[in-house]
């Protein structure tokens, strides 16, 4: 559990540049199951922006976004 | 919602312009886009076998490039400054956790992105088919022109 929110599966993606993190959120995002929970974590600023971006363009559903120092953590229900 | 189409024809065989023909082409894959490359003139030197870790970046004629101290056009002709540019581009790259080129292609064959190469472009370089990574078709304007109509997004890089 993380929050409110049940996490099915985690993948860091901390420390990598435009355009890994989707890259790999999306290959993550394929194996889960339908309403499954990816969690991301991403320490690009620009991830923030472009996971939104994603996420409207595929269908699937941002929960909750954390932002910490430096890190931003994406909690992605696969609704696509 | 439909799938969106989006097509670029990658003209440029150096370092730089290698990026973003593959960013987009990977991303818009991540994206549900069907996605085309036509690799044509210079750009045909992203898809020769074992070449896209290779390609460099020159420190001419480019007033942006980054360099550890101000360098002169002219110094940048002299040997070596090539090499010295492209080490340093890749060294950034990596210290930002960028993937390579030749990452990226693989990650762009992987998810989808149908690769072409220009037939003409071959022919006038004397590159043959087997000079060209797996998985890549052959073809030429009419074959991008068919693609690019029905695209939403068409880019010449």
């Amino acid at each position: 559990m993380s929050g409110d929110v049940k996490v099915d599966q985690t993948l860091d993606c901390k420390g990598m540049s435009c355009p890994l993190p989707i890259l790999k959120t999306k290959k993550a995002v394929e194996a889960l199951s339908k309403d499954q929970v990816l969690k991301v974590e991403t320490t690009d600023p620009g991830s923030k922006n472009d996971m939104a971006s994603w996420a409207k363009r595929t269908g699937n559903e941002i929960l909750k976004v954390e932002e910490g120092s430096g890190t931003f953590t994406f909690y992605i229900k696969k609704t696509a | 919602m439909a799938q969106k189409k989006m097509t670029i024809i990658a003209s440029k065989g150096s370092l730089d312009m290698a990026y973003p023909p593959l960013i987009l082409a990977t991303t818009a894959a991540a994206m549900d886009f069907d996605v085309t490359i036509f690799f044509t003139f210079f750009g045909l030197d992203i898809i020769k076998k074992d070449n896209a870790d290779k390609l460099k970046i020159s420190p001419i004629g480019n007033p942006a490039m980054p360099m550890p101290v101000p360098i002169p056009t002219l110094i940048g002709c002299l040997p070596g400054m090539e090499a010295m540019a492209t080490a340093m581009m890749k060294s950034m790259f990596k210290k930002h956790g960028v993937a390579t080129i030749g990452q990226l292609l693989g990650l762009a064959k992987e998810s989808g992105v149908k690769l072409i190469a220009c037939q003409m472009t071959m022919d006038v370089m004397g590159v043959k088919q087997e000079d060209v990574i797996d998985g890549v078709e052959f073809g030429g304007a009419a074959m991008w022109l068919d693609a690019a109509a029905d695209a939403q997004i068409n880019l010449f890089i």
